[in-house]
């Protein structure tokens, strides 16, 4: 009996351990999420740096801040959660997600540039499609191949 | 456990006990591991649009076909969706049933907008001729922007499921795991919509 109380008190303690958070904590994640969303977006919509390449940058990382805080104020991810195997968890699939995501990146963009000339002039941002493309295709070609390592 | 020297026919009663005092010990964690698993697949999916993302097949590219303002629309009714979320989640802990069936109902209306502006812009795109069929890149965008409202749709939906058995058997400790697990659901649907809005619609913009 006295086990089945113990397990019981155990139980309930085990819900109220770090899986909510407070209205404060809520209220605080919610802000940096406002702010953390409409500084990209008014970068981005305005231009107001006019440089694209930085832009993005920046961008990028304010995502990435807005992840953690998200993980941290609304999903209430800290290492003792569950006993840690939470965080053991996210912390693999953080591993696996920048394994796929820059593997297939890093592979795809190899590809595109050594073995389709096509493909590599149409991320050179060449819209028009046509058959004048003809002369350029082997110049490109060229130029991609003088790149290679 | 109690004793050393307790009879053996206690130790095989109280056994049986033990599965149901701990029923739903380990539901969080297992739920986390499907978000996990869920996580790749979004990570499988922004692969493809990060490598599909520039073949636009001599048709639209994102800067022809993303209206900024729509999407920053589109990202307030998340993330005010995910703050009163976590307040119908403050009500359940002080076990307030009618506050918390009211938290969840506004969620619910602003899951709703966000799904109701996305399909609005779906529906735009496919009535200029932008459906996913036109190029790679709007094939993928479709797939993986379509999947998270796919799961925001089959959350709301869980949410009103949720409303019901709450409205039935009110906040037993069941009906509040269950409104955990959705708490992780929604939240994490909030997470991926990050990186949409970042790496679709506002570098999409930016290229």
């Amino acid at each position: 009996m006295s086990d089945a109380v113990h397990s019981h008190g155990h139980h309930e303690e085990h819900h109220d351990e770090g899986a909510h958070g407070s209205f404060g904590s809520y209220m605080i994640g919610f802000g940096l999420s406002v702010i953390l969303t409409a500084i990209p977006f008014w970068l981005v919509m305005s231009g107001v740096l006019g440089n694209a390449q930085l832009t993005a940058f920046i961008i990028m990382a304010f995502a990435a801040v807005q992840v953690v805080v998200h993980m941290i104020y609304f999903l209430h991810m800290n290492t003792r959660v569950e006993g840690g195997w939470s965080f053991m968890a996210m912390g693999l699939t953080i591993v696996l997600v920048v394994i796929t995501l820059s593997g297939s990146m890093w592979v795809m963009y190899h590809l595109n540039n050594n073995m389709m000339p096509h493909a590599a002039m149409e991320m050179h941002g060449e819209m028009s499609g046509g058959d004048d493309m003809g002369a350029m295709h082997d110049m490109n070609a060229m130029a991609n191949m003088s790149e290679m390592p | 456990m109690s004793s050393t020297t307790a009879p053996l026919e206690t130790r095989t009663y109280h056994l049986p006990e033990e599965p149901h005092l701990h029923e739903g010990h380990s539901t969080m964690l297992g739920f986390w591991m499907y978000l996990m698993s869920d996580c790749l697949i979004f990570a499988i999916l922004f692969a493809t649009y990060a490598v599909l993302g520039g073949n636009f097949a001599g048709g639209p590219g994102p800067k022809d076909l993303f209206d900024l303002n729509l999407i920053a629309l589109n990202t307030a009714m998340l993330l005010f969706s995910s703050i009163t979320y976590g307040f119908a989640m403050l009500a359940m802990e002080k076990n307030r049933v009618s506050a918390t069936q009211g938290w969840l109902f506004v969620t619910l209306l602003f899951g709703g907008a966000f799904l109701c502006i996305e399909l609005y812009e779906f529906a735009h795109l496919i009535h200029e001729g932008a459906g996913p069929w036109r190029s790679a890149f709007l094939s993928a965008f479709f797939t993986l922007v379509g999947t998270h409202g796919l799961h925001v749709t089959f959350g709301s939906i869980w949410l009103v499921t949720l409303m019901v058995q709450v409205a039935k058997k009110g906040l037993i400790p069941a009906n509040k795991r269950r409104l955990m697990c959705l708490s992780l659901f929604w939240h994490f649907l909030d997470v991926i919509w990050i990186g949409v809005f970042t790496f679709v619609y506002l570098m999409g913009v930016l290229r």
